[in-house]
């Protein structure tokens, strides 16, 4: 028999801030497709006697970070080098944070699939300078230092992920909350976001005593797909190789995206002593109480504040709340549709339902693929989809040609009024009209006219149905039901 | 002839005559800077304290200068040509930190310091030479040769600022910067017969200062009188934007405190820094000084520096940590030699294995051991708690001390040769100057006399941090007494 094996990850997540200049110089942060080491100073391509000045802005996102995540902000933190010689690092060393960092001890919430509340305890976030990129031509390596001396904060979480859907989940709230906060921009394609989950798995045995598993570091993850599938990949293979009576070693390896497994890495230096010492360069940081107070104060409403809001004002069903808070793009549309629609009702609800299954059904569809915060770009405004439901609800148009409208104001921007006078989309209740054609769908269904007649109640929807393509789908579905429900019986 | 006596009398000025002479008209800035070219021309082969010189350029800005004050510009240092360290970047002339490892490299930016005084319309010489990365006590460790001592071409000039002081004691600059990491300002100002400040850590912006001990490096000028030495404090001192680690107090003016007057001062005489051990000419003439401060009115009292012994262990362990860090960025990715290797590694390795001198390679090895996992604690960490209690004994002696005296150096200058196979004799010579960078003090050393072989001596003062104008005061007021800086060597 196979024994049954527990996953446990811990995961280290680095996220570039979205600073206007880099971590210690006053370079433009904005590198991002310019030459190779055009962004540079003698301070990030670490000429001799340069010397680093922080960037309060990158110490405030931090903090606020910090606090999204009910960390403690320490009253003084202190950068320090981490010492490693390699082409993309120009000094030498990193400066990062090491025994004093500015965040300890948060915690992110994730909800499981039974609908309970986990919480993923942070160990500590703290603030670095990144290095730049090497890049691989032929017999040589070309270094681009656009990128070294960008502020970048590194959250570590405790090892309390059990699952690689619970990494997703994480990873995904984490991500939610760093834009909300407008601190970072999420996009791991371009490794604004990376994560670097530490996996092991124990038997149950293992973890009723509290011992641990050899982990595997594995990086080059660019996506949170890519996340989900190396936890779930690794755990796999991590407990074949027990099975087999095989050892699993404490490595560093890669994600193959293409092959969808994990390779063995070397490792930068074969035992990693980074001599890590305070940063002489730079006084401790005296983070003042006032400025974290304040910072506090000015903090957004945060997914999972917006999320039990939802719920509780609005009674919305917990399945749309994750899809609309996930996204502050989102949820900024929703509240402005909801507030030009209205709150009683479970009005709130129904435009939860127009967004989450039609909007997002057209933005997917759309180029711009999987992005939901394209939705700020739409051209339906909040106010304009609110007048589309109004129109539903009011009985204008029937719900299907509602769908249909969007989409026609998806592509022009139009308001629905115009686009239902321009298309002749108006529901049908006039009784002449649907009368005519009920008798055209009998007209041309004469056998199952019969046999409905003869007792096949369940063609009433095939009536229905060839009803409703006489009058193009604008009949009004409730007279058209009974009037054909008439016809037919009588 | 006449022009001969005249170039003479131009190198023999400091920077406050030169000033005066400026504002009077009575020579040009093209006269001063010429006659320095020149006498560095004659003298510097033998004495090797400049590793390059920049005519074209000095003279160009000598002739700006002479225009500006002809359109009625005064500042004082305008038109005062100086020589600087060749571990301050300088942008657009070759800077190497005396290391073969940055032969070559000419930096696209300046130090703050170096820029201060360019637009306080001073003229760069050129860059003197200097123990590698200011790693050593007699710039013999430089990758270019060592300078002699102008007192006697057989004996160093002390380091690791050696070249800025034998320049200025040899009349072949008016004045110079130099760093001070441990002593490397005042010990070669002791063994030149000059005057040498360390201003407080803080107190110069060290941007530009290719850093050897980030918490302990300052930058500090090296001249021919205390006077001189206020007024390039004054031009270099004040808080950078580009150092976090400048202290955000503005510059006093330094000259204002040179009353002469120094009655009541209370001064400090440490029992720990008269110690077996010290030339006996040398103890002599800094306990005749402490006389002769109690005749102008001075109070002299003695005092305990009780973590005065383990200032030096700590000293080695702190700078050679934070060295080994400083250091890695000569890679040879970017700037400087470069050699290649097989793998990427090895190319750090080769290049790093050719470019460092052997002291360097030494003091790289001993951080990197102190930082090490498994000897952080018992090396660096206690080294840094032992720091903390050596700062209490000064800032405990400074409650009751205005300022603190001692002897610069234990011996006057040594024989080129003497003790470089025997580094642990060559970090004796700091013993009593690197207290004051591990607690941030500022230090000046001034002469106070000669040995029996017509060697100058020195002695320290000692002052707490930004305490500049009190050491310069005392310091001034003994200088102005004495006659010791009257004597020069012949050359």
């Amino acid at each position: 028999m196979t024994q049954e094996y527990n996953v446990v990850v811990g995961m280290e997540v680095h996220a570039q801030l979205l600073t206007n200049t880099k971590m210690f110089c006053r370079c433009s942060a904005d590198y991002q497709g310019a030459p190779p080491n055009t962004h540079t100073c003698p301070v990030c391509l670490g000429l001799p006697g340069a010397l680093p000045v922080s960037n309060r802005a990158a110490v405030e996102a931090t903090i606020r970070t910090g606090l999204a995540l009910n960390c403690e902000i320490a009253e003084t933190a202190v950068f320090a080098r981490k010492n490693y010689h390699y082409p993309d690092l120009p000094k030498g060393y990193q400066i990062s944070q090491y025994e004093l960092p500015l965040c300890r001890n948060g915690w992110v919430e994730i909800e499981l699939p039974d609908g309970s509340v986990k919480r993923i305890r942070i160990h500590r976030a703290h603030l670095e300078e990144d290095t730049g990129k090497n890049t691989h031509a032929g017999l040589h390596t070309l270094v681009d230092l656009n990128r070294a001396g960008m502020p970048l904060l590194e959250v570590v979480t405790e090892a309390d992920i059990a699952s690689a859907d619970e990494a997703y989940a994480f990873l995904t709230k984490l991500r939610s909350v760093l834009r909300y906060l407008g601190v970072n921009s999420g996009n791991m394609e371009e490794g604004a976001l990376r994560c670097e989950p530490n996996i092991s798995v124990r038997t149950p045995e293992q973890a009723a005593r509290g011992e641990l598993g050899a982990k595997v570091e594995v990086k080059n993850l660019n996506s949170l797909r890519a996340v989900r599938n190396a936890i779930a990949y690794e755990a796999e293979r991590q407990a074949g190789v027990l099975n087999a009576g095989g050892v699993i070693e404490q490595v560093n390896m890669g994600w193959d995206e293409d092959r969808q497994r994990t390779v063995l890495q070397r490792s930068k230096e074969s035992s990693e002593d980074y001599r890590y010492f305070p940063e002489p360069d730079l006084p401790p940081l005296v983070v003042d109480r006032q400025w974290v107070e304040e910072t506090a104060r000015t903090l957004p409403e945060l997914p999972d504040a917006k999320e039990q809001r939802y719920r509780q004002d609005w009674s919305l069903r917990p399945a749309d709340t994750g899809a609309i808070t996930g996204e502050k793009a989102v949820a900024d549309y929703f509240e402005a549709a909801v507030a030009a629609y209205g709150q009683e009702d479970g009005k709130p609800q129904r435009m939860a339902n127009w967004i989450t299954d039609e909007l997002f059904r057209l933005l997917y569809a759309d180029g711009e693929g999987q992005d939901l915060r394209q939705i700020a770009a739409t051209r339906v405004q909040p106010q304009q989809l609110a007048a589309l439901v109004q129109m539903v609800d009011a009985r204008k148009i029937n719900a299907n040609t509602g769908k249909k409208v969007l989409e026609l104001m998806y592509g022009s921007g139009d308001d629905p009024q115009t686009v239902v006078k321009r298309e002749g989309l108006a529901m049908v209740s006039n009784t002449d009209v649907i009368d005519a054609a009920v008798q055209e769908a009998f007209d041309s269904n004469p056998d199952e006219l019969a046999r409905y007649r003869s007792g096949e109640k369940k063609l009433f929807g095939f009536f229905m149905g060839q009803m409703m393509r006489a009058t193009k789908g604008k009949a009004d579905p409730q007279a058209a039901r009974q009037r054909l429900q008439e016809m037919l019986d009588g | 002839m006449g022009s001969q006596n005249s170039t003479k009398h131009l190198t023999s000025l400091g920077v406050a005559e030169a000033s005066a002479g400026l504002a009077a008209g009575r020579f040009t800035s093209v006269d001063l800077t010429k006659a320095f070219l020149e006498r560095i021309e004659r003298l510097d082969g033998a004495l090797h304290a400049f590793l390059r010189t920049t005519p074209a350029e000095a003279l160009e800005a000598a002739s700006g200068a002479d225009r500006a004050r002809a359109d009625g510009d005064s500042r004082p240092l305008l038109g005062i040509p100086l020589a600087i360290k060749d571990v301050l970047m300088t942008s657009g002339i070759e800077t190497t930190a005396g290391s073969r490892i940055l032969e070559g490299f000419v930096p696209p930016y300046s130090a703050t310091a170096v820029n201060k005084l360019k637009a306080a319309g001073t003229i760069v010489l050129g860059k003197t030479n200097t123990d590698e990365f200011a790693m050593g006590s007699s710039t013999e460790n430089s990758g270019y040769g060592p300078t002699r001592n102008p007192w006697d071409l057989e004996r160093v000039p002390g380091g690791s600022s050696g070249g800025s002081a034998a320049a200025v004691a040899a009349d072949e600059a008016p004045a110079a910067l130099g760093t001070d990491t441990g002593g490397s300002v005042r010990q070669p100002a002791a063994f030149c017969g000059i005057v040498g400040l360390k201003p407080s850590y803080g107190r110069v912006s060290r941007y530009g200062l290719i850093a050897y001990g980030s918490s302990l490096d300052q930058i500090g000028p090296i001249t021919k009188s205390v006077a001189d030495a206020a007024l390039l404090l004054e031009a270099v001192a004040g808080v950078d934007p580009y150092d976090s680690t400048t202290m955000p107090v503005d510059v006093p003016d330094f000259s204002a405190a040179l009353t002469g007057e120094i009655s009541g001062m209370r001064i400090g005489i440490p029992h720990e820094y008269f110690v077996e051990g010290i030339q006996p000419e040398v103890e002599a003439a800094v306990r005749a000084s402490i006389e002769q401060f109690a005749s102008l009115g001075a109070e002299t009292v003695p005092i305990h520096l009780p973590n005065t012994e383990l200032a030096l262990p700590v000293y080695y362990l702190v700078v050679t940590a934070e060295a080994s860090a400083n250091l890695a960025r000569f890679d040879g990715i970017r700037f400087g030699l470069s050699v290649d290797g097989d793998t990427v590694f090895d190319h750090f390795r080769q290049t790093r294995g050719a470019g460092f001198g052997s002291e360097v390679k030494r003091r790289i090895m001993l951080g990197t051991y102190a930082l090490s996992a498994g000897y952080y604690d018992a090396y660096y960490l206690k080294a840094q708690q032992v720091r903390t209690l050596i700062k209490q004994d000064f800032d405990n002696a400074f409650t009751d001390v205005d300022v603190i005296l001692s002897p610069t150096s234990p011996t006057t200058a040594f024989r080129i040769g003497e003790k470089v196979d025997d580094p642990l004799a060559m970090i004796l010579t700091d013993i009593f100057t690197t207290s004051a960078n591990l607690a941030g003090l500022c230090g000046i050393s001034i002469p106070c006399g000669f040995d029996d072989g017509g060697l100058p001596i020195g002695l320290q003062l000692l002052g707490p941090s930004l305490g500049e104008e009190k050491i310069l005061r005392a310091a001034h007021a003994y200088e102005q007494s004495t006659e010791w800086r009257l004597r020069r060597p012949e050359l």
